[in-house]
């Protein structure tokens, strides 16, 4: 298997689908000569042409709302936004447009819509750029939302998100683009929707996604040499949400901390954790612990940052709580 | 405020219950999980505790009477408040009281709960969701458990040391163990000869048996399923269920087996001199153990029953079938029969056909087992099943395909539940 980039992997799987259906078009600001703000598109101006890899105006909006029409009108369209902080410009567009339109007409039309949104903090853009709103989208029903952790299923999702006929949100993270994994080689699809464990143990079950995958398996690599062995079940789909392997987890060791790097007020740890009393009350074996951002909005100052991102040494600590 | 006591509803087909005995009398104080009364069902004898707190102020059932559910049984209130029983009526919905099996025919084992020695662990106690259930399960007191997760909860750790204690021997003196029987010292000499006639229901089975397995060409397929599904939605649905209408294994599989039938219809069937009747339902059997013998009590279109409907017939049958009292119609009719074991640690068997049925199923115990899946040994659930069927009508390959084809409703329960 070849260790690739969490950044070559999408855009591997961007260009094998670009190749696979001619319907297939990327919009977004600087995709096209620029080559995209974190690079992933770079080549693809060149090779596809500025019909199918098309720059827009700085207006979200306009972006997701022509993407929209394309979509409805038999497109298959990529539309990116440069961060996901910049959707809520285009809010009405993607909650009321595009996750309700297939309900609303009955069915009529389909929407092959695929959203790529770069979110997530720890890169010291500010308050306003580091937001990691992930729960925010999943909220709405007719919108699935999509966020990888590692590149195999980066390149594996996207494949699939273009592939389907709704309106899938694909959430990358800002500082996960350098991250390497082993990709499978040739076609290589993950289905949206299921949740899987990616490190086994036997003591606490460790929910989360994302870049908070990454912090988790460090924090249950220096927990493992305290003989304290963390079940990791990376959820990769926010919505449609995938609870078997976790109750499957939770039923094991009784025991679970959720992990997200979103604010912790009605947020994926508390949707996690409900799920949990609600179908698995009589396996509760201690209170669920949930680790998440400091709430407040996200400072500048590198310092602070990182204090109000959750870190390793919270994910410790919260197991130790739960043990 | 006074409050009302109802007659509880304590199994899916309870109409009315009677009130065997008060253990609280008027005046006398109750509190809140104390006994109140006792009172029996067409299955069992249950102490009824009181949901609320105060004096028995009345009686609104004599001892020995019988009422129908919902109907008011008691008054709690305080020693000195004017009793308006309309009054009361009116704005209570009425407390159904907590009940609790108690001197059912057999009393159950008294579990001695583990003695913790140090303070009383009076009030409420603090214990996980996960520790209740383990404790209720071993019959363990959680007053008497010592807790030391955060803040004294008690946990499933605590629950489990509790078991493992030093038990509180009853004072008389008591076998090594409560089930095993005890051991002779020494071999004594060997007993008489003992000659037992069969009974009417043994000779039948002897005959039909023989008959079966000197005509009938057996032949006998094994296939091991996946069980986890069906184990973990089978506890998803019990937990909507009263324990008297709760699913067993067995349950889900008539239904599957029932399903799986409809496709294979001839195995659906019986041989009728050179042609091969396939039929039109699809009865499945139930092998009963009974007092001296065995019976099928058949559960009638399997296919078409939902569920829980399907539990709870073959659940009447097989009572009936115990007490002596089976009808014709339960025991007729019957186009394909299952023999289940599995309650009795069976890895697999093979059983003889029920003629003039083409085929039975024998089915093992739901074990844990380690399983290679993708190259990595893991624990999972697997049970065991044998197909007997008749060469005159079917043949190996369709047998295998039947038995491939039922762990697609096994493997996948959620269908069986539609």
């Amino acid at each position: 298997m070849a260790k690739l980039t969490m950044r070559e992997a999408i855009s591997q799987g961007l260009w094998e689908e670009m190749e696979r259906d001619p319907r297939v078009f990327i919009l977004g600001e600087e995709v096209g000569v620029w080559g995209g703000t974190y690079a992933v598109t770079k080549g693809f101006y060149d090779h596809f042409g500025a019909e199918r890899v098309r720059d827009t105006p700085i207006a979200e909006a306009a972006i997701i709302g022509g993407a929209i029409g394309a979509a409805l009108s038999g497109a298959r369209p990529v539309a990116e936004l440069m961060t996901i902080n910049f959707a809520f410009a285009a809010m009405d567009q993607i909650v009321n447009q595009a996750a309700k339109l297939h309900y609303m007409f009955n069915g009529q039309m389909i929407l092959p819509l695929v959203i790529r949104a770069v979110g997530g903090g720890g890169r010291q853009l500010g308050a306003t750029h580091s937001q990691t709103p992930d729960a925010v989208f999943a909220h709405f029903p007719g919108l699935k939302v999509v966020a990888p952790g590692t590149p195999a299923d980066a390149k594996g999702l996207l494949k699939s998100a273009i592939r389907s006929d709704d309106p899938v949100l694909f959430l990358e993270h800002a500082t996960l683009y350098q991250s390497r994994g082993e990709v499978p080689e040739g076609e290589h699809l993950v289905p949206i929707g299921r949740s899987a464990v990616q490190r086994p143990g036997r003591d606490v079950t460790l929910v989360t996604y994302s870049k908070m995958l990454e912090v988790s398996q460090r924090a249950a690599a220096e927990l493992a040499k305290d003989g304290v062995e963390v079940e990791i079940v990376d959820l990769r789909t926010l919505r449609p949400l995938d609870m078997g392997p976790v109750l499957d987890s939770f039923r094991k060791t009784n025991r679970a901390v959720i992990v997200e790097e979103g604010w912790r007020s009605y947020g994926v740890g508390a949707e996690i954790a409900a799920r949990i009393y609600e179908e698995a009350f009589d396996y509760v074996d201690a209170p669920i612990r949930r680790v998440a951002q400091k709430e407040v909005p996200l400072p500048y100052n590198r310092s602070l940052e990182q204090m109000a991102l959750p870190q390793e040494q919270d994910i410790i600590q919260a197991v130790r709580e739960v043990l | 405020m006074a409050d009302i006591v109802i007659m509880p509803k304590l199994g899916f087909d309870m109409a009315e219950g009677t009130l065997v005995r008060w253990v609280r009398q008027v005046g006398e104080n109750v509190a809140k999980g104390e006994v109140l009364a006792e009172i029996e069902t067409d299955k069992a004898t249950v102490e009824v505790e009181s949901v609320f707190s105060g004096v028995v102020r009345q009686q609104l059932v004599q001892a020995g009477t019988s009422v129908p559910i919902g109907s008011p049984i008691a008054v709690i209130g305080t020693a000195d408040e004017v009793i308006d029983l309309a009054r009361i009526a009116a704005s209570s919905s009425g407390g159904a009281p907590v009940v609790r099996a108690a001197s059912a025919a057999a009393p159950a084992p008294q579990t001695p709960a583990a003695v913790v020695a140090g303070p009383a662990f009076g009030g409420r106690s603090s214990a996980s969701p996960l520790a209740r259930r383990l404790a209720g399960e071993a019959g363990l007191d959680l007053a008497k458990v010592r807790g030391t997760g955060a803040g004294g909860r008690i946990t499933r750790k605590d629950v489990e040391a509790a078991r493992r204690a030093p038990v509180a021997r009853p004072a008389a003196g008591a076998g090594p163990s409560a089930w095993l029987p005890p051991l002779p010292f020494t071999p004594g000499p060997a007993g008489e000869e003992v000659r037992v006639p069969r009974t009417r229901l043994r000779q039948a089975i002897g005959r039909r048996m023989t008959e079966a397995k000197q005509q009938v060409p057996h032949f006998y397929v094994t296939h091991e399923y996946r069980m986890e599904a069906l184990m973990a939605v089978r506890a998803q649905a019990n937990a909507y269920l009263a324990e008297a209408e709760k699913l067993s294994v067995n349950d889900f599989l008539v239904k599957a087996v029932a399903l799986c039938l409809r496709q294979f219809p001839n195995l659906n069937a019986s041989l009728a001199g050179e042609a091969v009747v396939q039929h039109a339902e699809v009865n499945v059997g139930v092998a009963v153990a009974v007092e001296g013998g065995l019976l099928t009590v058949v559960t009638r279109e399997a296919d078409r029953k939902a569920l829980r409907l399907l539990a709870r017939e073959t659940g009447e049958m097989v009572a009936r079938a115990r007490e002596g009292k089976v009808r014709s119609a339960d025991v007729e009719g019957s186009t394909f029969t299952v023999s289940n074991l599995g309650m009795f640690e069976v890895e697999d068997f093979i059983a003889i056909i029920n003629p003039p049925e083409a085929a039975i199923l024998a089915v093992g115990s739901v074990r844990e087992a380690a399983v290679a899946e993708g190259g990595v040994v893991k624990s999972g659930w697997r049970m065991k099943a044998t197909l007997s069927a008749d060469h005159r009508v079917t043949d190996g390959a369709e047998a295998a395909r039947f038995l491939q084809a039922l762990a697609q409703y096994i493997e996948n329960p959620a269908g069986l539940l539609l």
